[in-house]
């Protein structure tokens, strides 16, 4: 009698511990498929250097002398723009979606992403700013941007489709600001500031690459915690808070932390089209009964930003933007979202 | 949804036909002020009588009367067809797609077309207007059938929500695209970040000539369209059973779009939010009825461009604001408080 009753939660607790190895280890698996793409981006180039030797290089120990100047000047920062820009496009995309219910909400369309445009083309543009003082306008613009979106969605605005739409407006607008900044610079500027508008990890320069892994360090453990009470907030608010979640803090600093890393991750290398919007979406299916989780979004877009960036440096006989190949890999796939929602009737 | 059927009424009584055909006068003579104005205010000041001049004594030469024939004229006469086929084609889209959120600028069809032309000037090299508006049907046509295509299928139909989804997708990739082929050379970038703004600037007689008879003819079948759009707005169903067939009606109607997008796209650049204003204020004016409202747009559709041309040459005098960024900054507020206002599915 009593083994019949305790049998159950026994399976239920052995059915989520079995969920959570399994998380865990593609949680590790991502990550080392990541840290592989990084040796792998070190060794190719118009003169590959073998990945033991780029090993030795990073760790101080090169095989030849040159081996030091190829992989930690030359090829370095780039390969290290790729998976931090990534991971936090990833991230900030992930919780986007989860908090919005929506796939297709991600920081690209809801004007967060062209707040943070805006700010730079006029940062750059306007003021000369350089630097950290354009991370700075990127993070401005895009709160600016948020917070805006956010009023404007009104009361109980974040969830539901006003929220999307109001975004979508705004988004046209800051467009449309860009476009007339772009209109009245010089055109040295104008190149310089349209060539950053499709986004390439190529040029980032030392100052956004360490504030957005600094950014990432604190931002990307921070709401990988707090993304676990995703779960309860996916819910509705009317559940979670009757559940005990306290909706509004969760959500701010949640939306937050996304806001940051989004204007930081554009700072550094431009608006790179959609990673923000595949990440997640293929962190949950490779995820399967795992669940989603905000930190393996993360390593999904930091694969995905270094796989484009790869195709975009070696693919053609003369080297492309990053955001182009995202670009031409996301508009399929937003397609494909959009007729499958249909299908079963949500978005 | 019915409810626009339900408010039609089955013939407009004498006295209102009266009222609203005085209403349309009224209109025309707005277009002339306006008209009128645009000739006469700009940076460089002219006084009446030499405006006169221009008009009625074609043997006078001065440099004011340049500016006038070779600057003003076209350009008050391009936002005139401009104005005429934006706000005709946005009230067929949100007629067709019963969608009261629909715009050209918005779907992506401008972008579209924006990239054909762009496409068809720096890769194949076409020269003149007449040359390219072809690409631009082209363009605006994929768009169109691509977004609504999208948004369309499955059980719900375009909600806004998808519709709009759809369209900031395919304009974020077109725009993409677009600003990778420009990018290539500093001359079209030169050339095309003006025209990318949406501009009246800098378009000479030819250009009017060479896309005039496209936006004319279009605009002029586009007024017939009255009838089988006061049909579509029944519901599918119900305007299959009063004999119309549904899918025909549709094909033709957003080939029209396409054209009058696409030329228009052609003349003045992507021009967002004309078509999404211009449909609501007739709606205002005149109540649903489709024979009605298509007359009031054609005409408003041009008062509203002149307006915001006018503007952009008076605020901000002796420069110039692009008509293109009058209009967004005029046009998203409009967006964003049908999205937040307006009980959304109401076409």
């Amino acid at each position: 009698m009593t083994a019949k009753t305790l049998a159950p939660p026994r399976s239920f607790r052995a059915h989520r511990r079995r969920r959570a190895r399994w998380g865990l280890a593609l949680s590790a698996g991502l990550t080392a498929s990541v840290a592989v793409v990084f040796v792998f981006s070190l060794s190719f180039g118009s003169v590959t250097v073998a990945p033991t030797d780029v090993i030795l290089a990073l760790i101080g120990a090169p095989a030849e002398k040159w081996h030091t100047f190829i992989v930690q000047d030359l090829r370095l920062p780039r390969a290290i723009t790729a998976p931090l820009v990534g991971a936090a496009l990833g991230a900030s995309g992930a919780i986007f979606q989860r908090l919005l219910r929506n796939p297709l909400a991600s920081p690209d369309f809801l004007g967060v992403s062209s707040g943070a445009n805006v700010a730079v083309v006029a940062g750059f543009a306007l003021w000369n700013l350089t630097g950290y003082q354009l991370s700075l306008a990127a993070i401005l613009g895009g709160f600016a941007t948020a917070a805006g979106i956010h009023l404007l969605a009104g009361r109980g605005g974040l969830s539901g489709h006003r929220f999307i739409l109001v975004g979508i407006g705004v988004s046209a607008l800051m467009a449309s600001a860009t476009s007339y900044l772009l209109a009245r610079s010089t055109v040295s500027d104008a190149k310089a500031a349209m060539s950053w508008l499709i986004g390439s990890v190529g040029m980032a320069k030392q100052a956004d690459i360490i504030v957005l892994a600094v950014a990432l360090a604190v931002l990307l453990p921070a709401s990988a915690l707090l993304g676990r009470r995703l779960r309860v907030l996916e819910l509705g608010d009317g559940t979670a808070t009757a559940l005990g979640a306290s909706v509004r803090r969760d959500r701010a600093i949640l939306i937050l932390a996304a806001v940051i890393l989004v204007a930081l991750a554009t700072a550094a290398a431009g608006p790179i089209a959609f990673v923000a919007l595949m990440a997640g979406p293929i962190s949950a299916r490779l995820s399967g009964g795992a669940g989603e989780s905000v930190f393996r979004a993360a390593c999904a877009g930091a694969f995905l930003v270094q796989l484009s960036d790869l195709a975009a440096q070696h693919l053609l006989a003369t080297p492309i933007s990053t955001g182009v190949v995202t670009g031409f890999v996301g508009a399929p796939y937003i397609a494909w979202i959009i007729v499958r929602a249909n299908r079963s009737g949500a978005a | 949804m019915v409810a626009t059927a339900e408010k039609a009424p089955p013939g407009t009584t004498a006295v209102k036909r009266i009222g609203l055909g005085g209403g349309l006068l009224i209109a025309l003579g707005a277009v002339a002020v306006l008209a009128f104005l645009s000739i006469a205010l700009g940076s460089r000041s002219v006084t009446l009588q030499t405006v006169l001049d221009a008009f009625f004594d074609p043997t006078a030469t001065s440099p004011d009367l340049t500016v006038i024939r070779d600057m003003r004229v076209p350009r008050t006469l391009l936002a005139i067809v401009v104005g005429t086929a934006l706000g005709l084609g946005g009230t067929l889209l949100q007629g067709v797609a019963r969608n009261p959120l629909a715009d050209p600028g918005i779907m992506g069809i401008n972008s579209g077309a924006a990239l054909a032309i762009v496409g068809g000037i720096m890769l194949i090299g076409v020269q003149s207007a007449a040359g390219y508006v072809w690409f631009a049907f082209a363009g605006a046509g994929i768009a169109t059938v691509l977004v609504y295509g999208l948004a369309a299928t499955g059980r719900d139909g375009a909600t806004p929500v998808k519709l709009a989804l759809a369209g900031a997708a395919v304009t974020a990739v077109f725009g993409s695209v677009t600003s990778a082929i420009v990018l290539s050379n500093v001359d079209a970038l030169n050339e095309m970040r003006f025209w990318q703004v949406g501009a009246l600037s800098g378009r000479f007689m030819p250009v009017f000539w060479q896309l005039a008879p496209f936006l004319v003819i279009a605009s002029l079948i586009a007024l017939f369209a009255g009838r089988p759009l006061n049909t579509l707005a029944l519901g599918d169903d119900v305007a299959r059973a009063l004999g119309q067939p549904v899918a025909l009606t549709r094909t033709v109607l957003f080939a029209l779009i396409a054209v009058l997008c696409g030329a228009a796209t052609a003349a003045a650049g992507p021009i967002a939010f004309l078509g999404l204003m211009v449909p609501h204020l007739a709606r205002f004016i005149c109540g649903p009825d489709y024979r009605w409202i298509l007359p009031y747009s054609a005409l408003l559709g041009p008062v509203l461009l002149l307006a915001c041309d006018i503007a952009g040459r008076v605020v901000v005098a002796p420069g110039e604001l692009q008509v293109g960024v009058v209009i967004g900054v005029v046009g998203a507020p409009v967006f964003i408080a049908l999205a937040r206002f307006r009980r959304l599915v109401q076409l």
